[in-house]
């Protein structure tokens, strides 16, 4: 989804009118929302078929030792896996929107995304246990990369050509072939392990102790924002170049309007477009799990619950972490949209 | 790879002429200037030999990845099993020095894992071009009802969202080849991660094809081709394909450091190649074990890959400024 479904075009004189414009936008909105949900419908459909793709018996695992045929039975009809699978299916997607109920549980409220194959836990209840892990996670590294990324690309862009242009993309050439794998250890090794500057990467909530939840996750936020900030320097420095040669703003500077003012009312609205795509997406991909970064770090997020799902065979967890982690990506690529048009009164909502 | 395609570029154009201004000729001129890209080439190429010659090399220096030399000499590890000399037991006998706990050499075990990756990653990356250009470009001249399909089937592999999916689909390739209390073999694991990287890649480059041949079908060239009764055979492999190579090049180029981390990454996490099967990821993982005693066991492939992603990424650069000058990054 890497170009936006908007088409540039000029609007008629008139057709700008704000009635006009918003009715687009809401059409735009009601149009995409379905088209997701589709998406998330089929993709969650290929997970499921996919889970029984392989021969397995996820009550076999959850009986244990002293395993009786009854208990067995037992198990799969508590777990709801007895019936066909295109059925378990259905009772899966009726149970997001109207609930569900469970032989053996407690009755599962809307949206029920069922319980736990390998702990019997609410799956609804354990992701939302894990999500603020991955939610501080990806916006705190979000606010880092976005601060130095594109704060380096405007001054890049700037001082074309001299040597702060030069090492800032000599930098961020370097900062994208650095993977987190590898640079998580090595700053481990070297703030926590060696100085002690840091402690050991974890998880606090915001609201019990803001001190610890700031020092805790500010390793992985500095670690993916080395990676992420390259990319945004390149674009902005490249977007702004390009869009500081335009003729709208030579002609704001001939008006007499102060550099500043044509830097950022005129060349920055204009190269601010691509990256709000790109931010756009990489805001979903991390909020779907970093993966490897949680693993790097040891920190309980989405990304490690995935694993941990499709470790154990739990179906309804994987379902759940996939719903969510497809949902983040095709939620963020609507949003994108939207916000490019209000960036761009260029772009017609196609 | 990029001298072969360059002279291919080179080879196609025919020798009529005396200036040779081809722009397989011009391109390759270009690239000869750049001296970034040069010496990336040579970082490149350097590190293909390596892996290509790894048993000759491991063969002159006389170990293999496999044994562990701790346990006929207990002196190379000390009591808590790290290495007993400084850096990581680095030597004139062992150069890289000696994995903890087992004890094998890391000189080999680090050649043998370039090979294991490289190979991988160049695999995955020929197969989802492959699968991309034939995707690609067939959605794009059929038109119609196929490209609907195509366009409708790329949006939702761009929405999947990757890793989870790289994670979840390993062991349903295992599964459809063996029985699921078996072993699983080295070959099926590397044929897995290549399957998976390329099912999961190709939509983008087959998107991009797809939106070139489109404009390409309307120009006079295919009319004329069309109308003196070329089969559609020709028109594609004749007509369309010598006007996609440069995004073909560049897209491949993307590709391959991007399929290295993600295949170091899959074994990083415990999903790709595993133990003993000396790999990029293998290692990486190996060295989180250890990496608070004994750094030097992780700076060895972690260093090495990095310069391989960035002597790739220069390339890659320097090969799409001597193709397509026009193009700003």
């Amino acid at each position: 989804m890497a170009a936006p479904a908007a088409t540039p075009l000029y609007f008629p004189p008139g057709d700008g009118a704000p009635s006009g414009k918003s009715r687009l936008m809401f059409r735009f909105l009601v149009r995409r929302v379905i088209g997701a949900l589709v998406i998330l419908l089929i993709i969650s459909a290929i997970t499921f078929w996919l889970f029984y793709a392989v021969p397995r018996d996820p009550a076999m695992m959850s009986c244990g030792k002293n395993c009786t045929p009854e208990n067995l039975e037992q198990i799969r009809k508590n777990l709801g896996i007895d019936k066909p699978i295109p059925v378990q299916y259905w009772l899966w997607l009726v149970g997001i929107f109207a609930g569900r109920n469970y032989a053996g549980f407690d009755y599962c409220n809307a949206p029920c995304l069922g319980y736990s194959f390998a702990n019997r836990e609410p799956v609804y209840d354990t992701i939302m246990d894990r999500l603020p892990t991955t939610l501080s996670l990806a916006f705190g590294a979000a606010v880092v990369f976005l601060i130095l990324g594109i704060g380096a690309g405007m001054l890049a862009a700037l001082k074309q050509g001299k040597f702060l242009d030069k090492f800032a993309s000599s930098a961020s050439l370097l900062g994208s072939s650095l993977q987190i794998y590898f640079v998580g250890y090595i700053a481990m090794f070297f703030f926590v392990a060696q100085l002690g500057w840091l402690s050991q990467p974890q998880y606090t909530p915001l609201t019990d102790d803001p001190g610890a939840w700031f020092s805790g996750l500010l390793l992985p936020w500095l670690v993916l924002a080395i990676i992420f900030t390259a990319n945004y320097t390149r674009m902005t420095r490249s977007q702004l170049v390009e869009q500081l040669s335009e003729d709208y703003v030579r002609t704001a500077r001939a008006k007499g309007l102060s550099r500043a003012n044509v830097f950022f009312r005129f060349a920055w609205r204009g190269a601010m477009g691509p990256i709000v795509t790109v931010f756009g997406i990489d805001l979903g991909t991390l909020i779907g799990g970093a993966i490897i970064t949680e693993s790097t770090f040891s920190l309980q997020g989405i990304g490690r619950l995935a694993v941990k799902s499709v470790d154990q065979s739990d179906l309804p967890m994987l379902l759940g972490v996939t719903l969510l982690a497809a949902g983040a990506i095709v939620f963020f690529n609507i949003l994108v949209d939207a916000v490019y048009a209000l960036i761009d009164p260029r772009i017609r909502l196609a | 790879m990029t001298d072969e395609a360059t002279a291919k570029l080179t080879a196609s154009d025919g020798s009529k002429g005396s200036e040779g201004r081809s722009p397989g000729r011009l391109a390759w001129k270009r690239f000869k200037r750049d001296k970034t890209g040069v010496i990336s080439a040579y970082v490149v190429i350097f590190f293909f030999v390596i892996a290509i010659a790894a048993p000759l090399i491991a063969k002159l220096y006389g170990k293999d990845p496999y044994t562990t030399y701790a346990s006929a000499n207990p002196n190379l590890l000390n009591v808590f099993s790290y290495p007993a000399g400084p850096n990581g037991g680095m030597s004139s006998d062992f150069w890289f020095g000696i994995e903890p706990q087992l004890g094998r050499d890391v000189f080999t075990f680090l050649l043998y894992a370039i090979r294991t990756s490289l190979g991988i990653a160049l695999a995955a990356t020929l197969l989802t071009v492959f699968l991309g250009v034939v995707i690609g470009v067939t959605a794009g001249y059929l038109g119609g009802k196929t490209d609907y399909l195509v366009g409708r089937v790329i949006d939702i592999l761009l929405s999947f969202p990757s890793t989870l999916f790289f994670i979840a689909f390993m062991p349903v390739i295992y599964g459809l080849f063996i029985a699921p209390d078996e072993d699983i073999p080295t070959w099926l694991r590397a044929t897995g991660l290549i399957i998976v990287l390329a099912t999961f890649g190709w939509a983008s480059i087959a998107r991009l094809l797809r939106g070139q041949v489109l404009g390409l079908r309307e120009r006079e060239f295919v009319e004329a081709a069309k109308v003196t009764g070329a089969s559609p055979r020709r028109i594609v492999f004749k007509e369309l394909l010598p006007n996609l190579w440069t995004p073909i090049i560049i897209q491949g180029t993307l590709m391959l450091p991007a399929f290295v981390t993600a295949e170091a990454g899959l074994a990083f996490l415990g999903v790709g190649m595993i133990d003993p099967t000396p790999d990029w990821g293998v290692m990486i993982q190996r060295g989180a074990m250890f990496y608070t005693e004994d750094i030097t066991f992780m700076l060895f492939p972690g260093l090495s890959m990095v310069i391989f992603v960035l002597a790739f990424n220069l390339l890659g650069d320097s090969v799409r400024d001597a193709l397509d000058p026009k193009s700003k990054r």
